[in-house]
Protein backbone atom coordinates (compact mmCIF):
# COMPACT_ATOMS: atom_id res chain seq x y z
CA UNK A 1 0.00 0.00 0.00
CA UNK A 2 3.02 2.69 0.80
CA UNK A 3 5.12 3.94 -1.26
CA UNK A 4 8.60 5.08 0.13
CA UNK A 5 10.23 7.64 -1.44
CA UNK A 6 13.60 8.35 -0.09
CA UNK A 7 13.52 12.03 1.49
CA UNK A 8 17.48 12.54 0.72
CA UNK A 9 16.32 11.17 -2.79
CA UNK A 10 13.37 14.04 -3.26
CA UNK A 11 15.16 17.11 -0.98
CA UNK A 12 12.14 17.42 1.17
CA UNK A 13 13.32 17.94 4.20
CA UNK A 14 11.31 19.96 6.47
CA UNK A 15 13.33 22.73 7.32
CA UNK A 16 12.59 23.87 10.98
CA UNK A 17 12.96 27.57 12.26
CA UNK A 18 14.87 28.70 9.10
CA UNK A 19 13.15 31.93 9.08
CA UNK A 20 13.82 32.70 12.59
CA UNK A 21 17.57 34.50 12.02
CA UNK A 22 16.07 37.44 10.53
CA UNK A 23 15.30 39.76 13.49
CA UNK A 24 19.29 38.73 15.06
CA UNK A 25 20.78 42.68 13.59
CA UNK A 26 18.70 45.98 14.20
CA UNK A 27 18.84 47.17 11.09
CA UNK A 28 17.25 44.33 9.50
CA UNK A 29 14.11 44.90 12.01
CA UNK A 30 11.25 46.76 10.44
CA UNK A 31 10.24 48.05 13.97
CA UNK A 32 13.69 50.25 14.14
CA UNK A 33 12.93 51.56 11.07
CA UNK A 34 9.81 52.49 12.35
CA UNK A 35 10.76 54.32 15.50
CA UNK A 36 13.54 56.19 13.51
CA UNK A 37 11.12 57.59 10.90
CA UNK A 38 8.76 58.40 14.41
CA UNK A 39 11.80 60.42 15.96
CA UNK A 40 12.60 62.23 12.87
CA UNK A 41 9.39 62.96 12.68
CA UNK A 42 9.09 64.83 15.96
CA UNK A 43 12.23 66.23 15.37
CA UNK A 44 11.47 68.25 12.35
CA UNK A 45 8.26 69.15 14.03
CA UNK A 46 10.13 70.30 16.99
CA UNK A 47 12.47 72.30 15.12
CA UNK A 48 9.72 73.71 12.80
CA UNK A 49 8.06 74.68 15.82
CA UNK A 50 11.27 76.59 17.30
CA UNK A 51 11.98 78.32 14.19
CA UNK A 52 8.57 78.82 13.94
CA UNK A 53 6.89 78.50 10.89
CA UNK A 54 3.98 79.80 12.07
CA UNK A 55 3.02 81.95 15.06
CA UNK A 56 -0.11 79.18 15.37
CA UNK A 57 2.60 76.12 15.26
CA UNK A 58 3.59 74.88 18.83
CA UNK A 59 6.41 72.72 19.13
CA UNK A 60 6.18 68.93 19.80
CA UNK A 61 7.42 69.43 23.14
CA UNK A 62 4.46 72.54 23.69
CA UNK A 63 2.04 69.75 22.68
CA UNK A 64 3.25 66.82 24.43
CA UNK A 65 3.08 68.41 27.92
CA UNK A 66 -0.65 70.04 26.75
CA UNK A 67 -1.69 66.56 25.75
CA UNK A 68 -0.44 65.38 29.68
CA UNK A 69 -2.08 68.59 31.38
CA UNK A 70 -5.42 67.28 29.24
CA UNK A 71 -4.99 64.24 30.10
CA UNK A 72 -4.91 65.09 33.64
CA UNK A 73 -7.22 67.24 34.01
CA UNK A 74 -9.94 65.07 32.30
CA UNK A 75 -10.41 67.10 29.56
CA UNK A 76 -9.38 64.93 27.32
CA UNK A 77 -11.09 61.85 28.41
CA UNK A 78 -14.19 63.39 28.48
CA UNK A 79 -13.95 64.85 25.47
CA UNK A 80 -13.18 61.22 24.27
CA UNK A 81 -16.45 59.41 26.00
CA UNK A 82 -18.66 61.65 23.87
CA UNK A 83 -16.85 60.88 20.24
CA UNK A 84 -16.29 57.49 20.68
CA UNK A 85 -20.31 57.32 21.00
CA UNK A 86 -20.84 57.96 17.51
CA UNK A 87 -18.05 56.38 16.22
CA UNK A 88 -17.93 52.71 18.07
CA UNK A 89 -21.94 52.88 16.93
CA UNK A 90 -21.55 54.06 13.73
CA UNK A 91 -18.41 51.87 12.52
CA UNK A 92 -19.74 48.64 14.43
CA UNK A 93 -23.41 49.37 11.94
CA UNK A 94 -21.51 49.87 9.52
CA UNK A 95 -18.97 46.39 9.66
CA UNK A 96 -21.88 44.24 10.16
CA UNK A 97 -24.20 46.12 7.25
CA UNK A 98 -21.20 46.86 5.24
CA UNK A 99 -20.13 43.38 5.37
CA UNK A 100 -22.94 41.36 5.07
CA UNK A 101 -24.77 43.93 2.29
CA UNK A 102 -21.60 43.32 0.28
CA UNK A 103 -21.27 40.11 0.10
CA UNK A 104 -25.12 39.57 -0.35
CA UNK A 105 -24.64 41.50 -3.39
CA UNK A 106 -21.75 39.31 -4.19
CA UNK A 107 -23.78 36.09 -4.41
CA UNK A 108 -26.93 37.66 -5.49
CA UNK A 109 -27.67 39.27 -8.99
CA UNK A 110 -30.99 41.14 -7.92
CA UNK A 111 -29.07 42.81 -5.15
CA UNK A 112 -26.17 43.98 -6.94
CA UNK A 113 -27.86 45.88 -9.31
CA UNK A 114 -30.15 47.44 -6.30
CA UNK A 115 -27.53 48.32 -4.22
CA UNK A 116 -24.16 48.94 -5.50
CA UNK A 117 -24.59 51.95 -7.58
CA UNK A 118 -25.91 53.54 -4.86
CA UNK A 119 -22.72 52.80 -3.16
CA UNK A 120 -20.28 53.70 -5.96
CA UNK A 121 -22.52 57.07 -6.09
CA UNK A 122 -21.75 57.28 -2.20
CA UNK A 123 -18.12 56.44 -2.81
CA UNK A 124 -17.83 59.03 -5.03
CA UNK A 125 -19.81 62.00 -4.17
CA UNK A 126 -17.89 64.25 -1.43
CA UNK A 127 -19.98 63.06 1.48
CA UNK A 128 -19.02 65.92 3.76
CA UNK A 129 -21.55 68.10 1.61
CA UNK A 130 -24.58 65.82 2.51
CA UNK A 131 -23.84 66.50 6.44
CA UNK A 132 -26.12 69.57 6.76
CA UNK A 133 -28.69 67.71 5.31
CA UNK A 134 -28.45 64.75 7.97
CA UNK A 135 -28.81 67.71 10.51
CA UNK A 136 -32.13 68.68 8.93
CA UNK A 137 -34.13 64.80 8.80
CA UNK A 138 -31.66 63.39 12.20
CA UNK A 139 -31.38 66.62 14.41
CA UNK A 140 -28.32 67.52 16.17
CA UNK A 141 -27.89 64.10 18.16
CA UNK A 142 -26.22 60.89 18.88
CA UNK A 143 -28.21 59.76 15.57
CA UNK A 144 -27.19 62.55 13.51
CA UNK A 145 -23.48 61.82 14.25
CA UNK A 146 -23.57 58.05 14.08
CA UNK A 147 -25.60 58.51 10.02
CA UNK A 148 -22.23 60.89 9.59
CA UNK A 149 -19.79 57.95 10.47
CA UNK A 150 -21.57 55.70 8.62
CA UNK A 151 -21.98 58.01 5.12
CA UNK A 152 -18.38 57.72 5.36
CA UNK A 153 -17.57 54.19 6.45
CA UNK A 154 -20.19 52.37 4.51
CA UNK A 155 -19.86 52.57 0.95
CA UNK A 156 -15.99 51.62 1.05
CA UNK A 157 -16.76 48.42 3.65
CA UNK A 158 -19.73 47.18 0.84
CA UNK A 159 -17.92 48.06 -2.33
CA UNK A 160 -14.78 45.92 -0.92
CA UNK A 161 -16.74 43.11 0.32
CA UNK A 162 -18.63 42.91 -2.78
CA UNK A 163 -15.52 43.02 -4.63
CA UNK A 164 -14.11 40.23 -2.99
CA UNK A 165 -16.73 38.11 -3.22
CA UNK A 166 -16.65 38.44 -7.02
CA UNK A 167 -13.31 37.69 -7.53
CA UNK A 168 -12.67 34.95 -5.27
CA UNK A 169 -10.23 32.63 -7.20
CA UNK A 170 -12.38 30.39 -9.72
CA UNK A 171 -10.03 27.74 -9.34
CA UNK A 172 -10.43 27.09 -5.49
CA UNK A 173 -14.33 27.05 -6.23
CA UNK A 174 -13.82 24.69 -8.84
CA UNK A 175 -11.67 22.70 -6.59
CA UNK A 176 -14.20 22.66 -3.69
CA UNK A 177 -17.40 21.33 -6.42
CA UNK A 178 -15.01 18.55 -7.89
CA UNK A 179 -14.68 17.30 -4.33
CA UNK A 180 -17.95 17.47 -3.89
CA UNK A 181 -18.80 20.54 -2.06
CA UNK A 182 -22.05 22.25 -2.43
CA UNK A 183 -22.97 25.88 -2.66
CA UNK A 184 -22.81 26.22 1.23
CA UNK A 185 -19.83 24.57 2.14
CA UNK A 186 -18.05 26.61 -0.47
CA UNK A 187 -19.23 29.81 0.17
CA UNK A 188 -18.44 29.12 4.21
CA UNK A 189 -15.07 27.13 3.55
CA UNK A 190 -13.58 28.62 0.25
CA UNK A 191 -15.26 31.86 -0.88
CA UNK A 192 -15.52 33.98 2.88
CA UNK A 193 -11.56 32.79 3.63
CA UNK A 194 -10.47 33.66 0.01
CA UNK A 195 -11.90 36.87 0.52
CA UNK A 196 -11.23 37.98 3.41
CA UNK A 197 -8.10 39.91 3.07
CA UNK A 198 -9.91 41.94 0.67
CA UNK A 199 -13.06 42.45 3.29
CA UNK A 200 -10.79 43.06 5.85
CA UNK A 201 -8.83 46.11 3.52
CA UNK A 202 -12.09 47.76 2.96
CA UNK A 203 -12.56 47.58 6.61
CA UNK A 204 -9.34 49.38 7.54
CA UNK A 205 -10.44 51.63 4.91
CA UNK A 206 -14.13 52.28 6.14
CA UNK A 207 -12.72 52.58 10.19
CA UNK A 208 -10.29 55.67 8.83
CA UNK A 209 -13.21 57.29 6.86
CA UNK A 210 -15.51 57.08 10.24
CA UNK A 211 -12.58 58.48 12.15
CA UNK A 212 -12.96 61.33 9.41
CA UNK A 213 -16.99 60.90 9.69
CA UNK A 214 -17.00 61.55 13.74
CA UNK A 215 -14.52 64.57 13.39
CA UNK A 216 -16.61 66.02 10.24
CA UNK A 217 -19.48 65.55 12.36
CA UNK A 218 -18.31 67.30 15.91
CA UNK A 219 -17.12 70.32 13.69
CA UNK A 220 -20.10 70.78 10.77
CA UNK A 221 -23.09 69.74 13.61
CA UNK A 222 -22.46 70.76 16.83
CA UNK A 223 -19.58 70.98 18.50
CA UNK A 224 -18.98 68.06 21.00
CA UNK A 225 -16.25 65.74 22.24
CA UNK A 226 -13.35 66.29 19.76
CA UNK A 227 -14.68 68.22 17.75
CA UNK A 228 -15.60 70.82 20.43
CA UNK A 229 -12.24 70.62 21.78
CA UNK A 230 -9.95 71.55 18.52
CA UNK A 231 -12.67 74.58 18.05
CA UNK A 232 -12.66 76.25 21.58
CA UNK A 233 -9.04 75.97 21.68
CA UNK A 234 -8.57 77.15 18.39
CA UNK A 235 -10.91 80.15 19.22
CA UNK A 236 -8.90 80.76 22.22
CA UNK A 237 -5.84 80.26 20.43
CA UNK A 238 -4.16 77.94 22.92
CA UNK A 239 -2.37 76.22 19.86
CA UNK A 240 -0.59 73.29 21.38
CA UNK A 241 -4.05 72.24 22.97
CA UNK A 242 -5.19 71.84 19.49
CA UNK A 243 -2.61 70.34 18.11
CA UNK A 244 -2.71 67.56 21.30
CA UNK A 245 -6.09 66.92 20.19
CA UNK A 246 -5.74 66.57 16.77
CA UNK A 247 -2.56 64.16 17.33
CA UNK A 248 -4.59 62.56 19.97
CA UNK A 249 -7.38 61.43 17.34
CA UNK A 250 -4.85 60.93 14.77
CA UNK A 251 -3.03 58.74 16.66
CA UNK A 252 -5.87 56.99 18.21
CA UNK A 253 -7.08 56.03 14.27
CA UNK A 254 -3.77 54.89 13.50
CA UNK A 255 -3.18 52.69 16.72
CA UNK A 256 -6.95 51.28 15.89
CA UNK A 257 -5.86 50.16 12.39
CA UNK A 258 -2.55 48.21 13.03
CA UNK A 259 -5.14 46.60 15.73
CA UNK A 260 -7.22 45.47 13.03
CA UNK A 261 -4.27 44.41 10.97
CA UNK A 262 -2.80 42.49 13.73
CA UNK A 263 -6.21 40.57 14.52
CA UNK A 264 -6.62 39.95 11.32
CA UNK A 265 -3.51 37.94 10.30
CA UNK A 266 -3.79 36.63 13.94
CA UNK A 267 -7.44 35.19 13.64
CA UNK A 268 -8.17 34.63 9.69
CA UNK A 269 -5.14 34.41 8.18
CA UNK A 270 -2.86 31.41 10.32
CA UNK A 271 -0.28 30.97 7.26
CA UNK A 272 1.01 34.70 8.05
CA UNK A 273 1.60 34.31 11.19
CA UNK A 274 4.79 32.65 10.57
CA UNK A 275 6.64 34.47 7.50
CA UNK A 276 7.00 38.01 7.00
CA UNK B 1 -0.62 11.96 -41.95
CA UNK B 2 1.15 10.07 -39.44
CA UNK B 3 3.38 7.28 -40.92
CA UNK B 4 1.73 3.82 -39.79
CA UNK B 5 3.45 2.24 -36.89
CA UNK B 6 3.62 -1.19 -34.92
CA UNK B 7 2.06 0.96 -32.37
CA UNK B 8 -0.73 2.69 -34.20
CA UNK B 9 -4.29 0.94 -33.70
CA UNK B 10 -6.89 1.69 -36.03
CA UNK B 11 -10.56 2.66 -34.94
CA UNK B 12 -12.24 -0.94 -34.86
CA UNK B 13 -10.12 -2.30 -32.53
CA UNK B 14 -10.26 0.73 -29.90
CA UNK B 15 -12.76 -0.65 -27.94
CA UNK B 16 -11.18 -2.21 -25.36
CA UNK B 17 -13.37 -5.02 -22.90
CA UNK B 18 -13.29 -3.00 -19.92
CA UNK B 19 -13.98 0.91 -20.02
CA UNK B 20 -14.39 2.64 -17.40
CA UNK B 21 -15.26 6.13 -19.13
CA UNK B 22 -16.99 6.37 -21.99
CA UNK B 23 -17.08 9.43 -23.94
CA UNK B 24 -19.94 10.27 -26.32
CA UNK B 25 -20.47 12.58 -29.06
CA UNK B 26 -19.31 15.34 -27.07
CA UNK B 27 -19.31 18.68 -28.52
CA UNK B 28 -18.64 22.35 -26.59
CA UNK B 29 -18.79 25.33 -28.05
CA UNK B 30 -17.88 28.43 -26.19
CA UNK B 31 -20.18 31.77 -26.56
CA UNK B 32 -21.86 31.72 -30.20
CA UNK B 33 -18.53 30.63 -32.16
CA UNK B 34 -15.83 29.22 -30.16
CA UNK B 35 -16.00 25.84 -31.35
CA UNK B 36 -13.40 23.87 -28.26
CA UNK B 37 -14.55 20.52 -28.86
CA UNK B 38 -16.30 18.61 -31.81
CA UNK B 39 -18.18 15.23 -31.78
CA UNK B 40 -15.59 13.41 -29.70
CA UNK B 41 -16.10 9.99 -29.09
CA UNK B 42 -13.67 8.11 -26.61
CA UNK B 43 -13.03 4.67 -23.94
CA UNK B 44 -10.52 5.26 -21.32
CA UNK B 45 -9.48 1.88 -20.17
CA UNK B 46 -9.87 0.90 -16.51
CA UNK B 47 -6.98 1.08 -14.54
CA UNK B 48 -4.50 2.32 -17.47
CA UNK B 49 -3.25 5.59 -17.94
CA UNK B 50 -4.49 7.91 -20.52
CA UNK B 51 -3.25 10.95 -21.73
CA UNK B 52 -4.62 13.95 -23.81
CA UNK B 53 -2.17 15.33 -25.82
CA UNK B 54 -2.26 18.25 -28.31
CA UNK B 55 -0.89 21.69 -28.45
CA UNK B 56 -2.34 24.55 -27.09
CA UNK B 57 -6.22 25.21 -27.99
CA UNK B 58 -6.80 21.34 -28.53
CA UNK B 59 -9.73 21.20 -25.77
CA UNK B 60 -7.94 18.72 -23.89
CA UNK B 61 -8.22 20.49 -20.71
CA UNK B 62 -12.11 21.11 -21.65
CA UNK B 63 -12.48 17.37 -22.19
CA UNK B 64 -11.08 16.82 -18.95
CA UNK B 65 -13.55 19.33 -16.96
CA UNK B 66 -16.43 17.58 -18.75
CA UNK B 67 -15.22 14.44 -18.05
CA UNK B 68 -15.07 15.63 -14.30
CA UNK B 69 -18.22 17.06 -14.56
CA UNK B 70 -16.90 21.15 -14.00
CA UNK B 71 -18.06 21.87 -17.25
CA UNK B 72 -21.46 21.35 -19.43
CA UNK B 73 -20.40 19.48 -22.68
CA UNK B 74 -22.93 21.50 -25.29
CA UNK B 75 -23.66 17.61 -26.87
CA UNK B 76 -23.00 14.50 -25.95
CA UNK B 77 -23.01 12.19 -22.88
CA UNK B 78 -20.21 10.79 -20.62
CA UNK B 79 -20.51 7.49 -18.78
CA UNK B 80 -18.11 7.04 -15.69
CA UNK B 81 -18.51 2.79 -15.05
CA UNK B 82 -22.36 2.82 -16.81
CA UNK B 83 -23.71 5.68 -15.17
CA UNK B 84 -24.11 8.95 -16.87
CA UNK B 85 -22.25 12.10 -15.83
CA UNK B 86 -24.18 15.23 -14.57
CA UNK B 87 -21.37 17.01 -12.29
CA UNK B 88 -18.51 15.77 -10.30
CA UNK B 89 -19.10 12.54 -8.21
CA UNK B 90 -16.86 10.25 -5.60
CA UNK B 91 -15.86 8.46 -8.36
CA UNK B 92 -13.70 10.92 -10.07
CA UNK B 93 -10.72 13.55 -8.45
CA UNK B 94 -9.20 16.15 -9.68
CA UNK B 95 -5.53 16.97 -9.72
CA UNK B 96 -5.52 20.79 -10.73
CA UNK B 97 -2.62 22.94 -12.71
CA UNK B 98 -2.61 25.59 -10.76
CA UNK B 99 -3.32 23.39 -7.53
CA UNK B 100 -5.76 24.84 -6.15
CA UNK B 101 -4.58 24.48 -2.90
CA UNK B 102 -6.04 26.72 0.06
CA UNK B 103 -3.50 29.33 1.03
CA UNK B 104 -5.30 29.96 4.74
CA UNK B 105 -4.90 25.65 5.23
CA UNK B 106 -2.39 23.59 6.36
CA UNK B 107 -0.99 20.96 4.25
CA UNK B 108 -2.81 18.24 6.72
CA UNK B 109 -6.68 20.59 6.29
CA UNK B 110 -5.35 20.97 2.46
CA UNK B 111 -4.92 17.08 1.58
CA UNK B 112 -8.12 15.70 4.04
CA UNK B 113 -10.23 18.68 2.20
CA UNK B 114 -12.03 16.54 -0.13
CA UNK B 115 -12.77 14.23 3.32
CA UNK B 116 -14.04 17.02 5.04
CA UNK B 117 -16.54 18.17 2.48
CA UNK B 118 -17.52 14.36 2.75
CA UNK B 119 -18.58 14.96 6.43
CA UNK B 120 -15.96 12.47 7.76
CA UNK B 121 -15.00 13.14 11.42
CA UNK B 122 -11.48 15.01 11.65
CA UNK B 123 -9.71 12.07 13.12
CA UNK B 124 -10.75 9.66 10.86
CA UNK B 125 -9.45 12.04 7.80
CA UNK B 126 -6.49 13.17 9.18
CA UNK B 127 -5.25 9.57 9.67
CA UNK B 128 -6.19 8.94 6.10
CA UNK B 129 -5.02 12.00 4.86
CA UNK B 130 -1.47 11.49 6.67
CA UNK B 131 -1.52 7.98 4.95
CA UNK B 132 -1.17 9.87 1.81
CA UNK B 133 0.52 12.66 2.62
CA UNK B 134 3.66 10.00 3.26
CA UNK B 135 2.66 8.17 0.53
CA UNK B 136 3.30 11.71 -1.97
CA UNK B 137 6.71 11.98 0.09
CA UNK B 138 5.63 14.82 2.52
CA UNK B 139 6.03 13.45 6.04
CA UNK B 140 7.15 15.83 8.32
CA UNK B 141 5.14 18.50 6.14
CA UNK B 142 1.59 18.70 7.56
CA UNK B 143 1.92 21.97 9.35
CA UNK B 144 3.20 23.62 6.67
CA UNK B 145 1.39 26.10 4.57
CA UNK B 146 1.38 26.11 0.93
CA UNK B 147 3.24 28.93 0.10
CA UNK B 148 6.00 27.16 2.81
CA UNK B 149 6.06 24.52 -0.38
CA UNK B 150 8.15 24.81 -3.76
CA UNK B 151 5.57 24.22 -6.58
CA UNK B 152 6.61 20.35 -6.95
CA UNK B 153 5.66 19.97 -3.20
CA UNK B 154 2.43 21.97 -3.68
CA UNK B 155 1.50 19.59 -6.46
CA UNK B 156 2.25 16.60 -4.23
CA UNK B 157 -0.56 17.78 -2.26
CA UNK B 158 -3.00 18.44 -4.95
CA UNK B 159 -2.10 15.04 -5.78
CA UNK B 160 -2.44 13.48 -2.28
CA UNK B 161 -5.85 14.98 -2.17
CA UNK B 162 -7.29 13.82 -4.62
CA UNK B 163 -5.77 10.19 -3.74
CA UNK B 164 -7.27 10.50 -0.11
CA UNK B 165 -10.81 10.72 -1.14
CA UNK B 166 -10.34 7.37 -2.60
CA UNK B 167 -11.83 7.86 -6.23
CA UNK B 168 -11.05 5.52 -9.09
CA UNK B 169 -10.94 8.11 -11.69
CA UNK B 170 -8.03 10.45 -11.51
CA UNK B 171 -8.12 13.45 -13.40
CA UNK B 172 -4.96 15.34 -14.26
CA UNK B 173 -4.77 18.53 -15.78
CA UNK B 174 -1.33 19.32 -16.86
CA UNK B 175 -0.18 18.56 -13.08
CA UNK B 176 3.13 19.52 -13.38
CA UNK B 177 2.94 22.61 -16.20
CA UNK B 178 3.73 24.79 -12.77
CA UNK B 179 6.26 22.56 -11.69
CA UNK B 180 10.38 23.12 -12.66
CA UNK B 181 11.72 20.29 -14.77
CA UNK B 182 13.93 18.78 -11.70
CA UNK B 183 11.07 18.21 -9.64
CA UNK B 184 8.97 17.57 -12.44
CA UNK B 185 11.19 14.42 -13.66
CA UNK B 186 10.90 13.35 -10.32
CA UNK B 187 7.51 13.78 -9.69
CA UNK B 188 7.11 11.83 -13.00
CA UNK B 189 8.96 8.54 -11.75
CA UNK B 190 7.12 8.85 -8.58
CA UNK B 191 3.95 8.96 -10.27
CA UNK B 192 4.76 5.38 -12.37
CA UNK B 193 5.70 4.10 -8.86
CA UNK B 194 2.81 5.51 -7.17
CA UNK B 195 0.46 3.38 -10.04
CA UNK B 196 1.89 -0.04 -9.29
CA UNK B 197 0.41 0.59 -5.57
CA UNK B 198 -2.41 2.70 -6.78
CA UNK B 199 -4.85 0.60 -9.20
CA UNK B 200 -6.57 3.05 -10.48
CA UNK B 201 -7.45 5.03 -13.75
CA UNK B 202 -5.36 8.18 -15.10
CA UNK B 203 -6.50 10.09 -17.29
CA UNK B 204 -3.74 12.67 -17.92
CA UNK B 205 -3.69 16.21 -19.83
CA UNK B 206 -0.06 17.41 -21.13
CA UNK B 207 1.33 19.31 -23.74
CA UNK B 208 4.51 17.51 -23.48
CA UNK B 209 5.37 14.64 -25.77
CA UNK B 210 7.74 12.97 -23.49
CA UNK B 211 6.25 13.05 -20.69
CA UNK B 212 2.67 11.77 -22.08
CA UNK B 213 4.92 8.71 -24.00
CA UNK B 214 6.93 8.16 -20.96
CA UNK B 215 3.92 8.13 -18.58
CA UNK B 216 0.97 6.91 -20.28
CA UNK B 217 -0.40 3.22 -21.42
CA UNK B 218 -2.31 5.43 -24.36
CA UNK B 219 -2.19 8.67 -25.79
CA UNK B 220 -4.83 10.56 -27.64
CA UNK B 221 -3.47 12.89 -29.79
CA UNK B 222 -5.59 15.61 -30.29
CA UNK B 223 -5.89 18.50 -33.18
CA UNK B 224 -6.96 21.84 -32.76
CA UNK B 225 -9.80 24.20 -33.34
CA UNK B 226 -12.20 22.40 -33.18
CA UNK B 227 -10.53 19.77 -30.84
CA UNK B 228 -10.90 16.76 -32.18
CA UNK B 229 -9.51 12.82 -32.26
CA UNK B 230 -6.37 13.04 -34.88
CA UNK B 231 -5.08 9.68 -33.34
CA UNK B 232 -4.09 7.49 -30.81
CA UNK B 233 -1.38 5.56 -29.96
CA UNK B 234 -0.13 3.14 -27.01
CA UNK B 235 3.66 3.29 -26.57
CA UNK B 236 4.29 -0.11 -24.79
CA UNK B 237 6.84 0.49 -22.68
CA UNK B 238 8.60 -1.22 -19.79
CA UNK B 239 8.09 0.74 -17.06
CA UNK B 240 9.32 -1.52 -14.15
CA UNK B 241 13.15 -0.68 -15.40
CA UNK B 242 14.96 2.21 -13.79
CA UNK B 243 13.96 5.88 -15.28
CA UNK B 244 16.89 6.78 -17.34
CA UNK B 245 16.25 3.52 -19.14
CA UNK B 246 12.73 4.31 -20.11
CA UNK B 247 13.98 7.53 -21.41
CA UNK B 248 17.06 5.50 -23.49
CA UNK B 249 14.51 2.78 -24.36
CA UNK B 250 14.02 2.28 -28.24
CA UNK B 251 10.68 2.37 -28.14
CA UNK B 252 10.15 5.47 -25.84
CA UNK B 253 12.21 7.03 -28.61
CA UNK B 254 10.06 6.15 -31.27
CA UNK B 255 7.18 6.82 -30.02
CA UNK B 256 7.79 10.82 -29.04
CA UNK B 257 8.95 10.62 -32.93
CA UNK B 258 5.66 9.68 -34.13
CA UNK B 259 3.71 11.43 -32.22
CA UNK B 260 5.52 15.06 -32.94
CA UNK B 261 5.50 13.98 -36.42
CA UNK B 262 1.59 13.80 -36.36
CA UNK B 263 1.31 17.00 -34.58
CA UNK B 264 3.56 19.48 -36.00
CA UNK B 265 1.22 19.83 -39.15
CA UNK B 266 -0.84 22.01 -35.83
CA UNK B 267 2.45 23.90 -34.86
CA UNK B 268 2.53 27.05 -36.89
Amino acid sequence: MHVDIPREATGLVPLAGQRRKAAARPFDRPLFWRLLSIAVFVLIWEIAGRVPVSYAFPTFSATAVAFFEMMVSGELPKAYLSTLQPLVLGLVLSTVLGIGLGILCGLWRPGEFMAIPIFVVLQAAPVAAFIPLVTFVYGIGLAAKTLAVMLLALPVIVLNSYKAVRNVNASLLDMSRSFLGNRRPSIVKIMLPDASPVILAGLRLGVAAGFVGVVLAELLITPTGIGDLITYHRSRADYAEMYATIASIIALSTVTLIALQWAEVRFLRPEKRSGA
Amino acid sequence: MMPPAATRLSRPELVPDDAIVEIRGISKTYGADVEALRDIDLDLPRGKLTSLLGPSGCGKTTLLKIVAGLVKPTAGTIRVDGRIVDGPGPERAFVFQDFALMPWATVMRNTAFGLELRGMARAKREEIAKRYIAEVGLSGFENKYPHELSGGMRQRVGLARALAVDAEVLLLDEPFSAVDEQNRRKFQEDLIRLRTVQKKTFIFVTHSIEEAVYLSDRIVLLSPRPGRISGIIEPNIDRTGNPDEIRRDRRYLDAVEEIWQGLREYVD
